[in-house]
């Protein structure tokens, strides 16, 4: 399983970056991306909104599924990456490098309750 | 515990991603369903449906049978080879299965049933072969793998690894087969595209499917098969009808032979109830999602629903065949529910692709 030892995670199987301006980057993980197959319409929450954490903000879609993206904790969503809606299958191509939106997290430290590499692994293992 | 095709461990080691289909061990894809979309399009992909079941009916009494037990009139078969497809009804005019039917001889019938619904059919047929007094047998063929072989070409890349086979299958006109030695080579399929579907003893499926890999078919696992046949504007059984469902409410109409004095199981339901639904094509025409199997659609004379949906490679636009109520019709926009969003689509004629081409606008 691919996985960045850099990143934080969640069950439901965003993976977030913590980026250098304070907002964080969330995507899907690669072990998500393989599960879904193909990637065929990312729908990510627009800027602006305002997000509690576990919240389902936005879609991918792939041939074959539908799948929620969930806040990985709460803020406000103030990027968006429009790459995504012409180009969907980069998050095939690379997962990691694939964000979908950027959050303003309400409290920075909430991010430290999220798992890291190995709590992730052993999650997506049991689901 | 999953049931496997003789095929399974070939998947395995090609590193097919294996998925829980209606109790069986199959592929999904190998990587990439949408380049295995595009492969039969393009060129020939490679099918496991051993899963599917093979019944011969043989014995005095095979064609009476099969004149009352299908809805579609085996009497349209007679030169050896023939296939039809044809659905099995209810008493109340609910689809059993679908099916393709050939013909051998007078005494000599083949069935390709539906996996998922093996066992009934099974079942059903020995009633209603028992109900008729016809001497015929039926026996299912567990021993027996079909691999599909499909695309533009996928003719000529099974002739380059079966070349004794190809002066007995040259000649097949579509929805034909032939006999060569142990293996039965049908122009048939479930694509859009031309091919064969071949029958062959299931200790020689590896050898067979190696033997076409090597003449370069790509495997394809069953997320394309389903692209593929939703392009075409194929239905599905279990999806797009089932036993609550009548013929022709799911565009099948044309394989239901109402015209001739025979009496078939099912066929007072069909005169009584008429069609009540129209089944036709989706094209999404708004962003924001895929068409799916039960979404409501909005028509203007009324509700009706999704019966299979999918993002469709071909055209690179979402697709689906829905049930939508009587008087809707090809060019008009309906709202599909999306999640929670009310997404156009224009109503179309299925099939959407034939032979590589985009038929839809």
């Amino acid at each position: 399983m691919k996985l960045p030892k850099d990143l934080r995670y969640t069950a439901t199987h965003e993976w977030t970056r913590r980026e250098p301006d304070g907002t964080v980057s969330v995507g899907i993980t690669d072990h998500a991306q393989e599960q879904l197959g193909d990637v065929v319409f990312v729908e990510a929450p627009q800027a602006g909104r305002k997000v509690a954490a576990g919240e389902s903000v936005g879609v991918v879609e792939s041939v074959k599924a539908a799948s929620d993206i969930y806040a990985p904790v709460a803020g406000e969503v103030v990027a968006v990456n429009g790459e995504l809606s012409a180009s969907p299958e980069r998050v095939n191509e690379d997962a990691f490098a694939a964000w979908m939106y950027r959050i303003k997290p309400t409290n920075a430290a909430d991010l430290d309750g999220l798992l890291d590499a190995a709590g992730y692994e052993k999650s997506a293992a049991t689901d | 515990m999953l049931k496997t095709t003789p095929l399974n461990a070939l998947h395995r080691a090609a590193g097919a991603r294996m998925v829980d289909f209606g109790g069986w061990d199959m592929p999904v894809h190998y990587g990439s369903q949408i380049e295995e979309h595009h492969a039969v399009r393009r060129d020939a992909g490679l099918f496991d449906v051993a899963h599917m079941q093979v019944v011969d009916v043989q014995g005095p009494g095979a064609r009476d049978f099969l004149r009352v037990a299908l809805a579609n009139n085996v009497d349209k078969l007679k030169v050896p080879g023939k296939a039809l497809y044809s659905c099995m009804l209810t008493p109340e005019g609910g689809v059993v299965d679908d099916l393709i039917a050939y013909f051998f001889g007078e005494d000599s019938f083949r069935l390709v049933v539906n996996a998922g619904t093996a066992e009934k059919d099974l079942a059903w047929l020995a009633e209603r072969l028992a109900a008729s007094g016809a001497q015929a047998r039926l026996t299912p063929r567990r021993e027996l793998a079909i691999i599909a072989v499909q695309g533009p070409r996928a003719r000529e890349r099974f002739w380059h690894a079966f070349p004794e086979a190809k002066a007995a299958t040259e000649p097949l006109a579509p929805f034909n087969a032939a006999m060569v030695g142990d293996m039965m080579v049908a122009r048939t399929g479930y694509t859009g595209e031309e091919g064969f579907e071949v029958i062959v003893p299931g200790v020689r499926a590896t050898a067979t499917w190696e033997a076409l890999v090597g003449a370069g078919a790509r495997p394809a696992g069953l997320g394309a098969r389903d692209t593929l046949r939703l392009e075409a504007g194929m239905n599905l059984y279990g999806q797009d009808m089932d036993e609550q469902v009548s013929p022709l409410d799911a565009g099948l109409a044309w394989t239901v032979d109402l015209a001739s004095p025979r009496d078939f199981t099912g066929k007072a339901a069909l005169q009584r109830d008429g069609q009540r639904q129209e089944f036709l094509g989706l094209v999404l025409t708004d962003a924001g999602g895929v068409l799916r199997a039960h979404q409501k659609v909005v028509a203007a004379g009324g509700e009706g629903e999704v019966t299979s949906g999918t993002f469709a490679p071909t055209l690179g636009k979402s697709i689906a065949l829905a049930r939508l109520p009587r008087g809707t019709q090809p060019g008009d926009t309906v709202k599909v529910m999306v999640r929670d969003k009310a997404l156009a689509a224009r109503v179309v004629k299925a099939p959407f692709v034939r032979h590589g081409k985009i038929l839809v606008s």
